[in-house]
């Protein structure tokens, strides 16, 4: 479970964040919100990306930066700006490195997450050469080589076609992790067990998919 | 897009360390400079000849290294034969063109991975202080981050040519570098996920 | 330092490198390509400073040493520092460097004077300063021959000093990345 108490976070004097109280438990939780209002922010602290000015993030009632980013995945919108190596072994290699795993492990792990999601084919490719679709998975993959309990994925089908997103969304499906998704995608939430609907740095509505969409679209009619 | 300067084949030089060939080349440099005259020039240059044979080079690779070079070369020669003579000229042109030739040997028989490989391999013995994972990810993400540098460049330049501002270098520029920076601070985040310290 | 800057440092070496498309244009006489990339050298310094500017310019020489064809040209390898404008190449470290270390010097009251005066004195005068000689000891010619021969390119570094200003001055009011050295500040 990951709790938030009270967080606030200020940015140049500018509060994004105020007052989040929220512990999520469910596996399949949403997040959305407009433009601006801090759900970005918000996402980016499950990880420890962003750090509250004020208030507590804990999973599992352990509270260190560290412990989260350990355990909390992230995929961010563009892949491009999360591929940090030129061919995709070696990207999918670099966060193993990082945890000083045995040149065996590593492999293992990379073999496996390639062909768990029939990616075998691109494993000696330049990364810059993949297709946007083919990025995204990269990225994913990526991270879930890491093997964390959580991932938490911002607004990740934004720039992918109407065939990726749906391909992207069933490897999400799949996935025994706890999974949490910023999206603007209203249909990609909609089998979720819980939706947060963020405006103004406060959580407006919390609940189950269907009351909370019909809400954040019955409030964007003006 | 990073095609090497590299020639496929498979001979001693190919396979000698990289680390062996640029300790050559830089001995062979020096002593161009340290024991000036045609006999060193003339030695080196057979060294030289002997490595392209060896390496089972063509001419045709001695020219594509020199052309870049020519027409300073050219200008030199001239300035040479005006300020002393014909044969001083000679020589501070055929000295170049055995440094330049030399060099190229190093570069059309190593590839770029083993170049790397090398410095990552060197980094290895190096003293604690040396921030080694640091700068193996600089390179990485240097090579990485190349061909999407080009692709941004590409796409402001369209945006800027719908506009008529393609030729204003600024109105490219400061687009470009704000998009760069702004990638610079997601990528960032990006490595601290993956645990990277 | 911390994993931001080695992406700064990343980032700026792809962009130098990056440059060396644009704009392709090549002087008809000397058949020199005149490129952007001594562009990159000054945008480096002005909006990295002294440290990572100079450190985003060793990464991208090491890459051409390498035999990497990211000059302009497609040139790359050991043979472009064994030439006689070797000293232009090396040169970039230390211009980038110090147009850094003016930057930041003077970053309260920079505007494009300012900006544009620290790029002809980092990126033209003190670049042919090691450039020029290096070419007259290695070529054995006089320093004034070497200096005539450099003339045609100043127009051009003249031009890039006038764009690099105004990038450094539009990128320090809109994402400035660089704290002053004067009063130091704490960055995010």
């Amino acid at each position: 479970m990951i709790a938030f108490t009270d967080v606030c976070v200020e940015k140049n004097g500018v509060a994004i964040l105020n007052g989040i109280t929220v512990h999520l438990r469910e596996r399949r939780v949403g997040i959305i919100g407009r433009n601006g209002s801090g759900k970005s922010t918000f996402a980016r602290l499950f990880n420890g990306i962003e750090t509250p000015t004020r208030g507590t993030v804990t999973l599992d009632a352990v509270r260190e930066r560290g412990a989260l980013r350990r355990h909390v995945g992230f995929v961010f919108q563009n892949p491009d700006n999360q591929i940090v190596y030129p061919i995709v072994s070696e990207d999918l290699a670099f966060g193993l490195k990082n945890l000083k795993l045995s040149a065996s492990e590593t492999q293992a792990r990379i073999e496996e997450v390639l062909e768990r999601f029939d990616l075998v084919h691109l494993r000696d490719r330049f990364t810059h050469r993949l297709s946007g679709g083919e990025k995204q998975m990269i990225a994913l993959a990526g991270v879930l080589v890491m093997r964390p309990q959580m991932i938490v994925l911002d607004e990740p089908t934004t720039l992918l076609d109407l065939w990726n997103k749906r391909k992207f969304m069933a490897a999400i499906d799949g996935l025994d992790q706890h999974v949490v998704v910023v999206s603007h995608d209203l249909e990609l939430l909609a089998h979720f067990d819980r939706v947060l609907h963020i405006e103004d740095g406060t959580i407006v509505a919390d609940g189950d998919a269907a009351s909370v969409v019909a809400g954040y679209v019955a409030s964007s009619r003006c | 897009m990073l095609s090497d300067l590299y020639v496929f084949a498979d001979s001693p030089l190919h396979r000698a360390r990289p680390i062996v060939k640029i300790a050559s080349l830089v001995v062979l440099c020096s002593s161009l400079f340290i024991v000036e005259g045609w006999a060193s020039v003339a030695v080196a240059g057979i060294l030289v000849f002997a490595g392209f044979a060896l390496a089972g080079l063509a001419p045709r690779h001695a020219f594509v290294s020199l052309r870049p070079a020519f027409w300073i070369l050219a200008a030199i020669f001239a300035v040479q034969v005006y300020l002393t003579d014909v044969v001083f000229a000679g020589f501070v042109v055929a000295r170049f063109v055995v440094l330049i030739l030399a060099a190229a040997l190093v570069t059309l028989t190593t590839k770029t991975s083993e170049f790397v490989d090398g410095i990552l391999s060197a980094l290895r013995f190096a003293p604690s202080w040396v921030p080694k994972a640091r700068i193996a990810l600089a390179i990485s993400l240097c090579l990485r981050f190349i061909p999407l540098v080009r692709t941004v460049l590409g796409e402001v330049r369209e945006a800027q040519r719908a506009r008529g501002l393609d030729r204003n270098f600024k109105a490219v520029l400061v687009p470009l570098v704000v998009r760069i920076l702004k990638t610079a601070d997601e990528v960032s985040q990006a490595i601290y996920s993956r645990s990277f310290d | 330092m911390d994993t931001r800057d080695v992406v700064f440092i990343a980032l700026f070496a792809a962009i130098v490198a990056g440059l060396a498309v644009f704009p392709p244009i090549t002087l008809p006489v000397v058949g020199v390509p005149v490129t952007a990339q001594s562009l990159g050298v000054m945008l480096a310094g002005g909006i990295l400073g002294a440290v990572r500017g100079g450190l985003a310019l060793v990464l991208f020489l090491v890459l051409v040493a390498i035999g990497l064809p990211l000059l302009a040209g497609g040139r790359g390898g050991f043979g472009v520092f064994l030439g006689p404008s070797g000293g232009f190449l090396l040169g970039w470290i230390v211009a980038a460097s110090a147009i850094g270390f003016l930057t930041e010097r003077f970053w309260n009251h920079l505007n494009f004077v300012v900006a544009l005066t620290i790029c002809l004195a980092g990126g033209v005068v003190l670049l042919y300063a090691i450039g020029v000689p290096w070419v007259a000891a290695v070529a054995e010619i006089p320093i004034g021959a070497a200096l005539t021969g450099s003339l045609p390119f100043i127009p051009g570094d003249l031009l890039k000093s006038l764009v690099a200003a105004g990038v450094i001055v539009v990128v320090k009011r809109s994402y400035p990345i660089i704290s002053p050295r004067t009063q130091p500040q704490k960055l995010s």
